[in-house]
Parts: C-alpha cells; sequence; structure tokens
C-alpha cells in the first residue's frame, strides 16, 4: 500500500513537472502577450495541484495535509483573479491582441 | 521524485527569468514574476518535504498570499499611470 | 429574519477563521488555544465593523452544490490543458487568438465571479473585461470560443447560484 501511494504521487508530480516545462516553453516560445497569459495558467492550475497533490500523498501528519489544500486553496483562488488582472491592465493600457481573424464586434 | 521537481523547478523559474529580462511590454516582465513567484511558492513546498522540515510549509503559504498582493499592487500602479485615466472599480 | 440571516453569516465567519487558525497552528496548548480565540473574535468584530460580513463574503448557500460543480470543472480543466500543452509544443508558433464578446447571464455578483473565474481557471480563455451584461474574452482557438457561446458553462454556474 505504501508502495502503492509512493508510486501515485511521484506519477502525479512527473504529469506536474511535464506541465511546468510545458508552460515555461509556451511562456518563452508564444509571440503575442495574451497568448503567453494562457500559457502561464497551465503552470498555475494543474501543475500546481498535481504538485501539490503529490505532496499531500507524502504527507504522514494530518497538519501538513490541511496546510498544503490551504496553500493549493490560495493558488486555485488567486491565480485566475492575477491573470485577470494582468489581461485587464494590458488591454486598459492598449496593447491589442494579435488576432489574425479579428472579430470583437460579435 | 522530490530532487528531480526541485530541478524541474529551478529550470522553470530561470525560462521565467528569460521572459522577464526579454520582456517587450512591462505586463510581460509582471506576468513572468507572478509565473516566478507561483513556482516559488511550490518550490519552497517540495524543499520543506525534501528536507524533512514540514515547517516549510508556512512560509509557502505567506509567500503565496504576498506574491498576489504585490502582482495586485504593481498592476494598480502601471494601469493608472499607463492608461492614465482613473476608472471605476469592477 | 435579517439578524437571523446576520448571525448565521457570523457563526460562518468566525467557524472559518478557527478552523484556518487550527490548521496552521496544529497547537492544542491551552495559551495558544486562547490566543487563537482572541484572534478570531478580534478579525470577526473587525469584519463586522468594515460591514463585509453578507451572503456575497460568505456564500455558504452554495456549498451543498458545489462539489458537483468543481468535479466537472477540473475535468474541463484537464481537458484544456491538454490543449494549450499540445499548443506550445507545435512546431508553427502561428497566432489564431480570438477575441469575442459573450452575454453573460447571472443574476448575482456572485454568480457572475464564479463564472468568469471558471472561464479563467480553464487554460485557454481568458476574461479581459468584465461588465454586468458581457464580458470580453481572449481565447488561444476558435473552438474554445464555440465551447463558450453554446453556453454549458454558463448554465452550470446559473443553476448553482440557483
Amino acid at each position: 500500500m505504501d508502495l502503492f501511494i509512493s508510486i501515485l504521487s511521484g506519477v502525479c508530480m512527473a504529469l506536474g513537472g511535464i506541465l511546468l516545462i510545458s508552460g515555461a516553453v509556451g511562456v518563452l516560445r508564444f509571440s503575442d502577450f495574451y497568448n503567453r497569459l494562457h500559457a502561464a495558467g497551465v503552470t498555475d492550475t494543474l501543475a500546481a495541484s498535481l504538485i501539490l497533490f503529490g505532496l499531500m500523498l507524502l504527507s504522514e501528519h494530518s497538519g501538513i495535509l490541511l496546510k498544503l489544500i490551504l496553500i493549493l486553496l490560495f493558488v486555485l483562488l488567486t491565480s485566475p483573479t492575477a491573470s485577470h488582472a494582468l489581461a485587464k491592465a494590458a488591454w486598459k493600457a492598449g496593447l491589442k491582441p494579435d488576432t489574425s481573424n479579428d472579430k470583437p464586434g460579435q | 521524485m522530490l530532487t528531480v521537481i526541485t530541478v524541474t523547478l529551478l529550470l522553470v523559474m530561470v525560462l521565467a527569468l528569460i521572459r522577464a529580462f526579454k520582456g517587450p511590454s512591462v505586463f510581460d516582465r509582471v506576468l513572468a514574476a507572478n509565473v516566478f513567484g507561483t513556482k516559488t511558492v511550490l518550490l519552497i513546498a517540495v524543499m520543506g518535504f525534501l528536507f524533512g522540515r514540514p515547517e516549510f510549509l508556512d512560509i509557502a503559504m505567506i509567500y503565496a498570499l504576498i506574491n498576489f498582493i504585490s502582482v495586485i499592487g504593481i498592476l494598480r500602479y502601471f494601469e493608472f499611470t499607463h492608461g492614465g485615466k482613473a476608472e471605476d472599480e469592477t | 429574519m435579517a439578524k437571523q440571516i446576520f448571525a448565521r453569516h457570523t457563526v460562518s465567519v468566525i467557524f472559518t477563521l478557527a478552523v484556518i487558525w487550527g490548521a496552521n497552528s496544529w497547537n492544542w496548548d491551552p495559551l495558544l488555544i486562547a490566543f487563537g480565540v482572541l484572534s478570531v473574535l478580534l478579525v470577526a468584530w473587525i469584519c463586522h465593523r468594515m460591514d463585509v460580513i453578507d451572503h456575497e463574503s460568505q456564500p455558504f448557500h452554495l456549498t451543498l452544490r458545489l462539489p458537483a460543480y468543481y468535479a466537472w470543472l477540473i475535468k474541463q480543466i484537464v481537458l484544456s490543458n491538454i490543449d494549450v500543452v499540445k499548443r506550445v509544443w507545435r512546431s508553427d508558433s502561428s497566432s489564431s487568438a480570438v477575441l469575442a464578446r459573450l452575454p453573460v447571464e447571472q443574476s448575482t455578483d456572485v454568480g457572475r465571479v464564479i463564472y468568469a473565474n471558471s472561464v479563467n481557471l480553464t487554460p485557454g480563455t481568458l476574461v479581459v473585461e468584465l461588465s454586468n451584461t458581457q464580458m470580453l474574452v481572449h481565447a488561444l482557438t476558435q473552438e474554445s470560443i464555440t465551447e463558450l457561446q453554446q453556453g454549458e458553462m454558463s448554465r452550470k454556474v446559473t443553476e448553482l447560484e440557483g
């Protein structure tokens, strides 16, 4: 059982690591600011959840588990707000997204 | 596995720093700082487990809150200086 | 009636604060418990003075319906994550991003916030501007806009706010 749990936590963290790398490469590669925001969103939601979940499986003390859950809740509540604030500030500053087929009137 | 994740997180933070130096707009830099901050939270949490010091989780939690507040604060500043005009709160 | 609702929300604030204190302290020393009780009461009093204790800051009427919604949302998040990751590693980095205005049908502020936050949480879609009746969404692909326009997420949030 212990072996199973540590394998599961390892798989979670490995998936999280792959997502982390993908998100960072996306932040570097995408040409447009708004697209980079999407790539950053990948790492903020699923990768953070997977890594924290992997840590939760490793914790043997319920106090640690509760703290990890609190951190996960903070991250999940704050990251969409932060990316919305970024998008809104950039939009208000007049940074136009690069849309090949632009139809904002729709 | 914890070591691998720690190294991955450090690599990702380096990539975020490259984006922060490249810019080009100020919002790219704030975005990179935000990504860097979220990764720092994860790094502190993972390192707490790696070194068997779960007290690190408290620091990670505080860092998560400070990171969010600082990003919002910086954005308020640039929103008003770049946009030029004060808008209503939404 | 109003007083009763107020009392329920105050109890909910105190309960939440106590849980957070307990989770972070995890130390059942009488002295520390006394400090915890004092801090919780102080913060509850400050919240009361700031007049922020209402159904908006304490949306516990949603608690029972939230888990089903979150289960659905997690599935959506995983699916759109896979999509964005695929686009990251694809060799052509051509941008097919789309901007679109979508209607917001939720009647309460809490509902609108949940809807916009859900759109933000799923990678590939991002709310740029939000007003009472509509929002400006930036999406990585046309498909995700079409999916939002079909309105499954919006309908689920409307059901949630009841």
